[in-house]
């Protein structure tokens, strides 16, 4: 009897695992970000030059920066919650591109405010947000988030120094309260609370949740 | 339902017509929604056939009509009135109908009635938006007798020729030309004589903002914007500046001598 030589199985070595790069970390995540942020604004221009705004488009476009500009800031806002509820320190990355699209926005809705309604008649416009509160506020938020766009770059960062920083950023839930304010002052006068009602909730969880952090 | 052109002084604007699309697709009927385009989508609900209205009040003849009278109660006239709404833009429309003041006439109101009040329909199983608060329903508004009964004032059935939209008041609503656009009243349902000054529904809702008499007037803002400029809708393109509002809308010398000697900052 012969015995069939035996078959060396050559071990099975474990390869090492490649780590695999989480989605939020792949290099084009920035990059697809930027082109949904830029997508509101495409859809408006889109909807001007094709007649598919309805029967006052000029409304429509300053209506719908304002609404986009409010989104942005509350996706800011909801970054860290969700970083921390969600446990992906990676979504902190994106924080600063969304917080610079607010600005973005809200200068769209001032430009297009001072331009389509104002015919950018510099002195009445000055009336205008003299006499109006609720273009007094929208005017004081987007005022307010001129120096948070200004320092947005990691140079101001080591300039001012992070603790100051910081500080100053903080303004960003004053100008999310300022802001809620300006659109349900808009609505005040017909009546019209359902749409602030929710942009309310959410905000109040938002910041809800920073105070509870804060008196644990 | 076309009726022949109308020869009540000032009925016949000379403005370019808004688009009949325009006119049918942004309209504020809160019962239906409070985004302009929520009447044009939600009101095939509204059942406008049987339909009557009660006029009650103080008045000798009181009564019911059902719309088929209403319809035939005096010849159709084609009027052509701008409308600004109280919310800064304007259209201009050509309506069917004819002069409140016929229908009015009929019911003999009586040396008390100093006012009248317009009740329209509020049905939640027709008019989704009617289960919202944002305002108390029904909606009810009021002119004084003598408005009521300026040749202007029109009861309208119709435009462009055609059964008015459902959206835009059917079967038959009131247009005041020389007021914001919330003073004529849409689908009524009741008229009343009364001897007190009625409360409007927008007058109850914010009685700072939305004063009874509500003529348009350039130089008496809303407490929140400007009143002295309008954006006609579908004018010269996206970048159209807007114009000048007029003094009554246009209808100063039609309508200027029912206020004269009122102080219209006052009574705004």
């Amino acid at each position: 009897m012969s015995s069939a030589p035996a078959r060396v199985v050559p071990p099975t070595r474990p390869t090492p695992r490649q780590p695999r790069r989480h989605p939020l970390l792949h290099p084009v995540a920035k990059p697809v970000l930027f082109v949904l942020c830029l997508l509101p604004l495409a859809w408006y221009a889109y909807g001007v030059v094709t007649f598919q705004l309805g029967a006052n488009p000029a409304e429509a476009v300053i209506r719908g920066l304002g609404d986009w500009t409010l989104r942005l800031l509350w996706v800011t806002l909801a970054i860290t919650p969700l970083r921390q509820w969600t446990g992906q320190p990676a979504l902190a990355r994106f924080r600063r591109m969304v917080g610079v699209f607010t600005f973005f926005y809200a200068t769209l809705h001032l430009v297009a405010y001072a331009f389509l309604d104002m015919s950018l008649d510099l002195p009445e416009i000055a009336k205008d947000i003299a006499k109006r509160p609720f273009i007094l506020m929208g005017f004081a938020a987007w005022l307010m988030l001129v120096p948070l766009a200004a320092t947005s770059f990691n140079r101001a960062i080591k300039a001012l120094g992070a603790k100051r920083w910081q500080w100053l950023h903080k303004l960003v839930y004053a100008i999310a309260i300022v802001g809620l304010m300006h659109f349900i002052w808009m609505r005040a006068g017909k009546n019209n609370f359902a749409e602030p009602a929710v942009y309310g909730a959410i905000l109040a969880v938002l910041l809800g949740w920073r105070v509870w952090k804060r008196l644990r | 339902l076309a009726g022949a052109r109308s020869s009540v002084a000032g009925a016949m604007a000379m403005d370019k017509l808004t688009k009949y699309e325009d006119v049918t697709s942004y309209n504020n009927f809160y019962e239906f929604g409070t985004d302009k385009s929520d009447p044009a989508q939600n009101a095939h609900t509204l059942k406008t056939r049987p339909w009557t209205v009660a006029i009650e009040g103080e008045c000798a003849k009181p009564g019911r009509y059902g719309i088929e009278d209403l319809l035939k109660l005096a010849p159709m006239e084609e009027r052509i009135y701008r409308l600004r709404c109280v919310e800064g833009w304007s259209m201009v429309i050509p309506w069917e109908g004819y002069s409140l003041a016929e229908l009015l006439k009929k019911a003999e109101p009586t040396s008390k009635a100093k006012y009248v009040e317009f009740t329209t329909l509020a049905d939640k199983s027709q008019m989704p938006g009617v289960r919202s608060g944002v305002l108390d329903w029904p909606y009810i508004e009021g002119l004084r007798i003598d408005e009521a009964m300026h040749p202007l004032t029109l009861m309208a059935f119709g435009l462009y020729g055609e059964v008015l939209p459902n959206q835009n008041g059917a079967p038959l609503r009131l247009v005041v030309p020389w007021k914001y656009g919330f003073k004529s009243a849409k689908s009524i349902v009741k008229i009343r004589f009364t001897e007190q000054q009625p409360v409007s529904s927008w007058t109850k809702a914010a009685q700072q903002e939305y004063g009874f008499y509500s003529n348009v007037n350039p130089k008496v803002d809303h407490p929140r914007w400007s009143q002295a400029t309008e954006r006609r809708i579908g004018e010269d393109g996206f970048f159209a500046k807007k114009r000048a509002t007029l003094m009554f809308n246009g209808y100063e010398s039609q309508v200027g001598q029912l206020y004269a000697g009122m102080d219209l900052k006052k009574n705004f």
